[in-house]
């Protein structure tokens, strides 16, 4: 499978959000405003292409070597937690601009099953290295692109006239639903 | 079973080192106050304080852009733990609240109808609101769902009103607000604004020089709570006594029920609410915010630096004012008569801006018992000049300094200073403004039996207030109307015996569109009489500039004015700021008293380091177009209450007030004439309804 297949195979086909519902939380927990939406993207992008870099290396030149390829999830724990607040620190000195735009999304990843996701299905499918950064970067830019269009929807949701017991959450878990059945157009073509 | 234990610890340490040295590495220091300050939180990162996270609001407290008492959950003890590690009483911070400032945006007609989703921000994305209104509340109350507190309520008039005793300042309501209806300041940061484009205005207060927010005072005096309406009034103006007094209401030009009725009297409603606190023998407290150390010289004692100090005072400034006379007043003390203003009222006016605590130094005057530079030289940051325009222009006619002529500030300042002034049995006065009426009138009540005004033009181009012409002419003053003089004629010993005058006729508009005067050949004519007053304009005397080296670059204009920046009031040496007579040349006392706040707000802006500079979209008494009616609906014809005055025979024979307050009956009733308008809406009739 070429880079250019697997690039659109984790942003549409296997669009980590709405094919794969990982990281459901963030997903109608920031789709609320559109700024909100884009910080965690921009976010997002971040912390998974580290975290699923160094899971892949931790995976293959520690767990598999000694055998311990069972001690997976707990591993990756670890290291994603480790791995947002040292990237919280180090943009808190070098870049603050960014610090201050990403703010209190960073924290929030620490959390984030979609990060964790990205870094088992890249295990999972046997990535190579490169493969490895390529597709949990591609990941990253799917979860954004399903939460602005999210957003989008739903700062348009507010305008229409929706019956009482299905304002608010209820209705974005509809859109959600109507949303990433669109996306499964996209089935079958990688 | 072994490696597996040893390999994860070895990730966990790895983890736990790498972590470590990064925090060394990538330490950023912080204010060792704001952890401390954290650890008075509650740690619950609620946001109830609007801020994101516990570490946030202290971060917001350091920075001093939160009260101690920022954490809600934690209360007092947090609040006084936080105060011991910021060095500060709990609660001396400013406070900062939430105001409304839309009165009933409903008011204004539907341009569309909707029923969809009941929410002010989904209603603002269609069109900006349903209503024609651009700036109104749009009244779903999402500032009500926002407010954590419980403290804002939807009114009994389909506007969110803020208790403010459960306001807290979180900014939520704000935030939540697609309108700026809907504002968290501090006091000082109301006290500084200026009017802006965008508004919620009636007209009447977009023409106030000083800005004052009249609707509301009316209104609070519809309410019978005249201390707020008091409060209301000194956020803009501390003169109110006086300017209750002497203003000519500009605002009433404007006022929407003058289209169609007469214009609510709100100089009288204003006089009211003031003298209501003056005889209530109790003043009604005005706040200051906390102590800065930064000082303001205040040059000129008169109603602009007055109301520079008080502004400057209320931001916790320490000012000191210089003035050149034996009192504070300016103008008001020393050219309006007593009849008009008594210096009783204006002492005891004066008496309250100096209690919140400015100094006063009396009898020392600019250019030679101080300089700008012993000034600097005594620590202060900021000097504002409100030296006002004393010098009487000249006539320049022959013999207009002989014995028994006078100018007209130095006349009415000797008068008002208590001196005795020689006058004879006739007297003219030369010139048409309100200083040449108060002339005449003051002469009527030294005793003179004929006293005539000579005016170049006619009684409509007048500028003095169409009370005192009306005044003065029930007081039996001669007027002697399109007459320019030529001469003054005087007898051996030197004393002014005759007035020589040429009679003019209106020819063409002039450049201030008023129909110039022109002399018709051979009318000289004599007017037999013992005293002349020239009361034809002021302008500042400046002469202490050339004194200094350090004032060369100070602009002056071909005015005698000081220059300045018309927005800021910064002259062209920046720590240096001017308004009221000596910026504008001679105007009105609440011109003056606007010109101080502007002054105000730059002066604190320079002194907290920030940029001098106006509001972007500053109003400046422009008019707003769209709040200014040709005709309005539903007005029922109501009487205008008239000024209650002493009768003529009584008042001219003393300087006793002649001008008396209106009743509270009369007061209710004139505030409940007031449409309570704001940029197109206002209260109909009901009447008419």
């Amino acid at each position: 499978m070429g880079y250019f297949e697997l690039i659109i195979s984790c942003i549409f086909v296997n669009n980590i959000l709405l094919a794969q519902f990982l990281g459901n939380c963030p997903f109608l927990g920031t789709s609320k405003k559109m700024e909100t939406a884009v910080g965690m993207s921009m976010a997002v992008v971040f912390v998974m292409v580290m975290a699923g870099v160094i899971t892949w290396v931790i995976y293959n030149w520690i767990l598999v070597p000694t055998n311990l390829t069972y001690l997976r999830t707990i591993a990756f724990i670890l290291v994603i937690a480790s791995l947002v607040q040292f990237v919280e620190m180090f943009l808190k000195k070098s870049i603050p601009a960014l610090y201050a735009g990403l703010g209190i999304f960073l924290p929030l990843i620490t959390t984030n099953c979609a990060v964790m996701g990205a870094c088992v299905l890249n295990i999972d499918k046997e990535f190579n290295f490169l493969e490895a950064l390529v597709a949990s970067f591609a990941y990253a830019v799917g979860f954004g692109l399903a939460l602005v269009l999210f957003a989008g929807v739903r700062e348009k949701t507010l305008l229409a006239r929706v019956p009482k017991p299905l304002q608010d959450t209820s209705i974005a878990l509809v859109t959600a639903g109507v949303i990433s059945l669109s996306f499964f157009a996209f089935k079958g073509m990688v | 079973m072994l490696t597996a234990v040893l390999i994860m610890l070895a990730i966990g340490a790895t983890c736990g080192i790498v972590l470590s040295v990064a925090s060394k590495v990538f330490y950023v220091w912080e204010d060792p106050r704001i952890a401390e300050i954290e650890y008075h939180m509650a740690g619950a990162n609620c946001g109830g304080c609007g801020f994101a996270g516990c570490s946030a609001a202290a971060v917001a407290v350091v920075a001093g852009k939160a009260q101690p008492s920022v954490c809600i959950v934690a209360g007092v003890e947090s609040a006084l733990g936080i105060a011991a590690v910021m060095g500060v009483d709990p609660g001396s911070a400013e406070p900062i609240k939430s105001i409304n400032e839309c009165l009933g945006g409903d008011r204004a007609d539907d341009k569309f109808a909707y029923n969809g989703v009941q929410s002010c921000r989904a209603m603002a994305a269609l069109f900006g609101g349903k209503r024609v209104c651009t700036v109104g509340c749009i009244g779903y109350g999402d500032c009500i769902k926002s407010c954590q507190f419980d403290a804002i309520d939807m009114g009994p008039d389909g506007y969110p009103v803020v208790n403010e005793i459960k306001c807290v300042g979180c900014g939520a309501c704000e935030k939540a607000c697609p309108k700026n209806i809907i504002t968290v300041r501090t006091m000082s940061e109301r006290l500084l604004h200026f009017n802006e484009e965008d508004d919620a205005l009636a007209p009447c207060r977009q023409t106030c020089p000083a800005e004052i927010n009249i609707p509301q005072y009316i209104a609070q005096i519809r309410d019978g709570d005249y201390a707020e309406a008091v409060n209301t009034i000194r956020e803009r103006n501390p003169l109110l006594l006086a300017c209750g007094r002497v203003c000519p209401h500009p605002c009433e030009d404007y006022c929407r029920r003058g289209i169609e009725d007469e214009p609510v009297s709100i100089n009288q409603l204003k006089r009211f609410a003031a003298d209501w606190e003056m005889n209530s023998g109790k003043r009604i407290p005005v706040a200051c915010a906390p102590d800065t150390d930064k000082k303001i010289a205040v040059v000129g004692g008169g109603p602009a630096g007055l109301s520079a100090a008080f502004f400057l005072r209320r931001l916790g400034h320490s000012v000191t004012i210089f003035e050149a006379m034996p009192e504070l007043g300016g103008i008001v003390r020393y050219g309006i008569p007593e009849y008009r203003c008594p210096q009783k009222t204006l002492a005891w006016e004066i008496q309250g801006i100096l209690d919140l605590g400015i100094e006063a130094h009396l009898n020392t005057r600019l250019g030679v018992d101080f300089s700008i530079e012993s000034l600097q030289a005594d620590g202060f940051d900021a000097i504002f000049l409100g030296i006002g325009a004393w010098d009487d222009y000249k006539l320049g006619v022959d013999g207009e300094d002989l014995d028994g002529s006078y100018k007209g500030i130095p006349f009415l300042s000797s008068v008002a200073a208590g001196k005795e002034v020689k006058v004879g049995k006739k007297a003219a006065v030369i010139g048409g403004g309100n200083s040449a009426i108060d002339c005449v009138r003051t002469l009527v009540r030294l005793g003179v039996e004929e006293v005539y005004i000579v005016y170049r033009r006619t009684r409509k181009e007048m500028p003095a207030n169409e009370v005192e012409i009306v005044a003065a002419e029930h007081e039996g003053i001669k007027f002697q109307f399109l007459a320019a003089p030529t001469r003054v004629v005087g007898d051996e010993n030197g004393r002014v015996t005759h007035l020589e005058y040429l009679q003019m006729e209106l020819g063409e508009p002039d450049a201030s569109g008023r129909r110039r005067p022109v002399p018709i050949e051979g009318s000289e004519t004599l007017l037999e009489i013992d005293n002349l007053i020239t009361a034809i304009g002021q302008r500042p005397t400046v002469d202490f500039v050339e004194k200094e080296k350090i004032l060369e670059n100070l602009g002056i204009t071909r005015w005698n004015t000081i220059d300045n920046d018309p927005e800021t009031l910064q002259s062209t040496l920046p720590f240096i700021y001017t308004g009221g007579d000596s910026a504008t040349g001679a105007s009105l006392v609440v011109e003056a008293i606007g010109g101080g706040r502007r002054a105000a707000r730059s002066i604190h802006q320079f002194l907290t380091g920030e940029e001098v500079k106006g509001a972007e979209k500053s109003l400046r008494k422009r008019h707003i177009p769209v709040s200014l009616f040709t005709s309005v609906d539903g007005v029922v014809q109501k009487k205008r209450t008239e000024m209650p005055e002493l009768p003529v025979e009584e008042r001219i024979r003393s300087m006793v007030e002649v001008d008396l307050v209106i009743s509270e009956k009369d007061a209710r009733y004139e505030s409940n004439r007031c449409l309570s308008c704001c940029r197109i809406c206002y209260n109909k009739d009901k009447e008419a309804a």
